[in-house]
């Protein structure tokens, strides 16, 4: 199959991103050029100077909102996708209205506890629409501990389900970099399924 | 019984667990994780009154800060 009939293909879906720190940017970004038609993504933050260290965004956007940034990113990249964008922190109330539509979804949120919430909200508000999970992407090093996994029809995993991000521990762009990519890369699969 | 944990076979004394003594039983300490048995998310307030049953499918996600 040539690229152009994997990205025709791929304009025809909705893709939804929670989060647009590391994981989010970076597999944004990945769907971006991959063609997807519809990017909905979510995020509430600012960009700071540390982010810089592994996320989709430039030096000069510091203080900006990253979906702002991130919206006007891809259309530098890929002008065709259309990306809508909600500054909102999720929760169990406005997630299934924020993603609705979406064909898939990615998680890409910080903290554990969030990431719980968006899977029970999904899996359960919006059954058959499959979500795909990044846990465990600490530090750098360690490439062969990171896996994606498929634990049904709705719901795939990628990282190393181990290392949690600390202080001693931080996201590296290396590893994070990695799931990012993982995750689209299940996306991608998954629409490509679609006939 | 004997269920299925993360694809994995594993074997039990009891008849049937609670999701709760089922995590305290094999130790599991990851604060934050999902399970879903058969297929079915168990939200963590009813870790308590649902129970894995031999023959179960149980599969396990493991939750780390991180993104």
């Amino acid at each position: 199959m040539r690229f152009s009939e994997i990205s025709a293909h791929l304009s025809k879906f909705r893709v939804g991103i929670a989060g647009a720190g590391g994981l989010g940017s970076n597999c944004a970004v990945a769907l971006a050029r991959s063609g997807v038609g519809t990017l909905v993504i979510s995020d509430f933050d600012v960009i700071e100077e540390l982010n810089l260290n592994r996320q989709y965004y430039f030096n000069d956007q510091i203080g900006l909102m990253k979906t702002v940034a991130l919206k006007e990113n891809i259309a530098r990249i890929n002008p065709e996708v259309h990306v809508i964008i909600h500054q909102k922190k999720l929760d169990s109330s406005n997630i299934s209205e924020i993603f609705s539509g979406c064909n898939i979804i990615v998680e890409a949120l910080d903290s554990a506890a969030m990431k719980g919430m968006l899977i029970e909200t999904v899996q359960i508000k919006m059954p058959g629409i499959p979500l795909v999970v990044g846990s465990g992407m600490a530090g750098w090093g360690r490439t062969n501990d990171l896996t994606s996994r498929k634990i049904d029809d709705t719901l795939y995993v990628c990282g190393d389900e181990n290392s949690e991000v600390s202080d001693s521990l931080p996201a590296v762009a290396t590893r994070v970099g990695i799931v990012a990519n993982m995750q689209a890369n299940i996306v991608i699969e998954y629409l490509m399924n679609i006939i | 019984m004997k269920i299925l944990l993360n694809n994995r076979e594993e074997e039990f004394m009891k008849e049937s667990l609670s999701v709760n003594d089922f995590l305290l039983l094999n130790k599991f300490s990851f604060k934050m994780r999902i399970i879903k048995i058969n297929g079915t998310l168990i939200s963590k307030d009813n870790y308590d009154n649902t129970f894995i049953h031999n023959g179960d499918n149980v599969q396990m996600i493991y939750l780390m800060s991180g993104g």
